[in-house]
């Protein structure tokens, strides 16, 4: 036989086939089945099959030797190439392709094989074998650094750009294999064999230099195939290893959950509780700690104070240091006592860490605590601390706040409503009293088509009500804020009355209610109003600019405004509001803020903070919507341009309305102006009296000596 | 930004001190040794009748040309010294107040870990990372 020369990842790839076929462990024959398995996976025809085995020896020793199964597997390359089996071939052939096995058992020797062809290759080849879940991918190839698995054998220290290398027997860690594997080509590095858990590592750790060997052995030996996507590793671990999954991991999975939105969070939730999360208590473990439990606690409810829970935990011979990081993290709520979940927790970590696994810096997700349990009276004593716990994480140390956005995902109804409600607060507030007005309007005169919409409508109904009745400033701030705020339903302030013309500047608000009242308004108008109000003016042509407008605008407004408007029409027959809508568009316009214009003039500055507040708040958001405003009603007003007057069917009324409309809105505008003045005033009085007390600060001291 | 955060105990020990590594950092126990006694100076100022209302911010115990020194006491006597640089004037005293705050809950946190006896030296990694964040950036 002669000498057979490999290249170094033909020599992994091929020690790691070997040790799958060495079911034995005799490191020195492969299984005749195996190989004879591995042979027909490599889709060769059964006579090449068996010339290989008889070029190689085998038939010949009756055995496949090392030797003898790496030259017949340089022999399968040489026939999967292509070229002639010769026994000279096996060494004349450069540059052959690793061996490829493609049966579905041996899908992972395939993709070794593709792994251990070369580097890009390997990165290519598992972005299209593998993928990942894009932020856990990235997550976990950037966050390599993480080790807490203490080495098991010193010969190799883990390299920092190494993948995380805890052992995992079950199929959770494929995953992580799988990236270290694209990790491995770039960064040749030579992972510790891992003896711990796995009887599998011992005979290859210590052999074989290559981690990514151990990988492939490793994967190869997996009992499931490893799945390509991580979601479907449903295995649970043997009950006898506890903890399997390398913290790195599932703090990568924490760290996605914090970078993650919240709904890819929740996918990332999802899936990481679907595969087996290394920290999960399984169930055994689980009623033991819940057993060990009652003896210190009966109650189940009930919580172990700080120093039963020092007594039990100090038997574990464990470094006091380390039970006290490991109260650190399971003290969820920080109360000095621990809850059922708190001590099932520290009881896992203290497991782990008699098991040689490193502490984490922050707990796993799936050792949290269960958030307050709402109806649970019984742990009053839990609740405040818990309680104080949501509110705490704010002061929380930083090893908490880590652990917090996770925590915050992990329950996030909780936040996430809390945060629109805050969100949503100021407009319904102030909304009410026109909201259940308008809400009458309506009910009265649209009937029940409109009960659907009716609470955007009224939303909307109400800003148009309280420009009409009640502060238009107001209804700025929370027509603004709710336009603003609510993210997605609302892109401009709901049903403020047709403002002023867009060339007044100062009401960039004001553009926005103007667009979408004057225009939007009328899709509905026309098909309710004319069957209802015959007086009211042909809105036939309002139809052209709301279906130019509707383009523009939110359909969402579009269907509430139309709503809105003939509600308002048909209720209150003296507001400007209607007749101007009566009236041509531009007309309406001005007709419509004469109402706003008009409660404007009269309290100007009743709600001072509110319309600061909006001017804070809606300045920075409607900038970017001011110019889209601007040429909306820009639009709108080449649109009415070219529009044929529209015959006013109120005709003294009309005039004196739109002379107070003006009038009121130059009121509005110098109003605004001279509220924007004031605010920079107040920011750089502000600023000087803060000078002025770093001043005194200074001067303090001296007055003590 | 704080260049130096030290815990001290009642009898005057610190049970934590830790400075930015960039200098000297003697320098910086030093300064706090020294300014204990003002800390001490302050808390008998208020006189003992007033010990329920006194204030556990000290405030500015005393500047120097580079740096101040704040001051924090608790009610069981355990100091808490904060020397902050004195270009950064941006700090201003209530973020100093709320930095002590989070000093306070942290050693309060650590406090409740039945595993440690008071007087021990602090060694949470929870208390670390929280003094770290202080001093990486302002509070």
């Amino acid at each position: 036989m002669e000498g057979l020369t490999l290249s170094d990842a033909e020599q992994k790839y091929y020690s790691d086939l070997f040790s799958y076929c060495d079911i034995e462990s005799t490191k020195k024959v492969a299984a005749n089945g195996r190989v004879l398995e591995l042979f027909r996976a490599a889709q060769l025809p059964n006579d090449v099959v068996l010339q290989i085995m008889e070029l190689c020896g085998a038939t010949r020793l009756g055995y496949f030797g090392r030797s003898q199964f790496y030259i017949a597997l340089k022999l399968v390359a040489v026939a999967q190439s292509g070229f002639p089996l010769r026994v000279e071939s096996i060494n004349t052939v450069k540059d052959l392709p690793l061996p490829r096995f493609v049966a579905s058992k041996n899908e992972q020797e395939s993709r070794h094989a593709a792994s251990y062809s070369s580097d890009s290759e390997n990165q290519g080849s598992y972005s299209g074998v593998i993928p990942p879940p894009p932020g856990r991918g990235q997550v976990k190839k950037g966050s390599v650094s993480h080790d807490t698995v203490q080495p098991r054998t010193s010969a190799d220290q883990q390299e920092p750009a190494s993948p995380v290398v805890s052992p995992q027997q079950s199929p959770p860690t494929s995953p992580h294999t799988w990236r270290k594997h694209s990790r491995h080509p770039s960064g040749g590095n030579s992972e510790r064999p891992l003896a711990g858990p796995g009887p599998f590592w011992s005979p290859f750790g210590e052999a074989q230099s290559g981690s990514s060997a151990g990988d492939a052995v490793w994967s190869g030996h997996s009992p499931p195939p490893p799945q390509e996507t991580w979601v479907s590793f449903a295995d649970t671990p043997p009950t006898s290893t506890l903890l399997t999954m390398h913290p790195a991991s599932v703090q990568d999975q924490t760290t996605v959950r914090t970078v993650a939105s919240a709904t890819a969070a929740n996918e990332i939730r999802r899936q990481s509780s679907s595969y087996d999360d290394p920290w999960k208590i399984t169930d055994e473990q689980r009623q033991y700690y819940v057993n060990q439990f009652k003896t210190i606690q009966p109650d189940l409810n009930g919580f172990i104070p700080g120093s039963a829970a020092k007594e039990f935990f100090t038997k574990s011979k464990l470094p006091i240091l380390e039970l006290s990081h490991i109260w650190e993290l399971s003290d969820f709520d920080k109360d000095g006592a621990l809850t059922l979940d708190e001590f099932c927790a520290a009881f896992h970590l203290v497991v782990a860490r008699k098991n040689g696994y490193d502490l984490p810096e922050k707990l796993p997700e799936s050792l949290m605590p269960k958030l307050i349990d709402l109806e649970d009276s019984a742990d009053v004593g839990d609740q405040p601390g818990e309680v104080g716990y949501s509110g705490s994480p704010a002061e929380a140390p930083p090893s908490k706040s880590p652990s917090m956005p996770s925590l915050n995902q992990t329950w996030p109804e909780l936040n996430q409503s809390s945060e629109d409600t805050a969100i949503v607060h100021p407009v319904p507030i102030r909304m009410t009293p026109s909201k259940i007005h308008m809400q009458e309007m309506e009910l009265k005169r649209t009937g029940s088509d409109h009960t659907n919409p009716t609470s955007p409508l009224l939303v909307k109904t109400s800003d148009l009500s309280e420009e009409s009745k009640i502060n238009s400033s107001v209804k700025f701030a929370s027509g603004n804020t709710v336009g603003q705020q609510q993210a997605g339903v609302v892109a401009h302030p709901p049903a403020v009355p047709p403002r002023p013309q867009p060339s007044q500047a100062p009401g960039p608000v004001v553009h926005r209610p103007v667009d979408a009242d004057g225009l939007i308004t009328h899709t509905s108008t026309s098909p309710q109003q004319i069957p209802e109000q015959p007086n009211f003016a042909d809105f036939s042509q309002f139809e052209v600019f709301a279906a130019s407008n509707v383009n523009e605008e939110q359909d969402d407004e579009a269907e509430k405004h139309p709503e809105v408007l003939p509600v308002e029409k048909a209720s209150d027959p003296a507001s400007s509001l209607r007749v101007a809508k009566t009236d041509s568009k531009i007309e309406e316009k001005t007709a419509a803020s004469v109402p706003a214009n008009v409660s404007k003039g009269t309290t100007p500055l009743a709600p001072p903070p509110k319309p600061v507040r909006r001017r804070l708040k809606s300045e920075d958001e409607l900038r970017p919507e001011v110019d889209e405003h601007t040429q909306k009603t820009g639009v709108l007003a080449a649109v009415l341009a070219s529009q044929p007057s529209i015959p006013r069917s109120v005709g003294k009324d009309k005039k004196a309305i739109q002379a107070s409309i003006r009038r009121n809105k130059e009121t509005n505008t110098v109003l605004a102006r001279l509220n924007s003045e004031l605010q920079q005033q107040l920011k750089d009085v502000l600023e000087e009296r803060i000078s002025l007390e770093v001043q005194l600060e200074q001067l303090r001291p001296f007055s003590h000596l | 930004m704080a260049v130096c955060v030290a815990v001290i105990a009642k009898e005057n020990y610190p049970l934590y001190i830790r400075s930015i590594p960039t200098e000297n950092e003697l320098k910086f126990h030093y300064m706090v040794h020294t300014s204990l006694d003002v800390v001490d100076e302050k808390i008998s100022a208020m006189g003992k009748a007033l010990v329920d209302q006194r204030e556990l911010y000290l405030g500015l115990l005393y500047p120097t040309e580079d740096y101040k020194v704040y001051g924090y006491v608790t009610n069981s006597k355990v100091k808490f010294v904060m020397v902050v640089d004195s270009s950064n004037t941006a700090l201003r005293d209530n973020e100093i107040r709320s930095m002590f705050r989070k000093l306070h809950n942290s050693y309060t946190d650590v406090m409740c870990n039945p595993f440690y006896n008071p007087g021990d030296r602090i060694h949470s990694r929870a208390f670390d990372s929280m003094v770290t964040s202080m001093m990486i950036q302002v509070c």
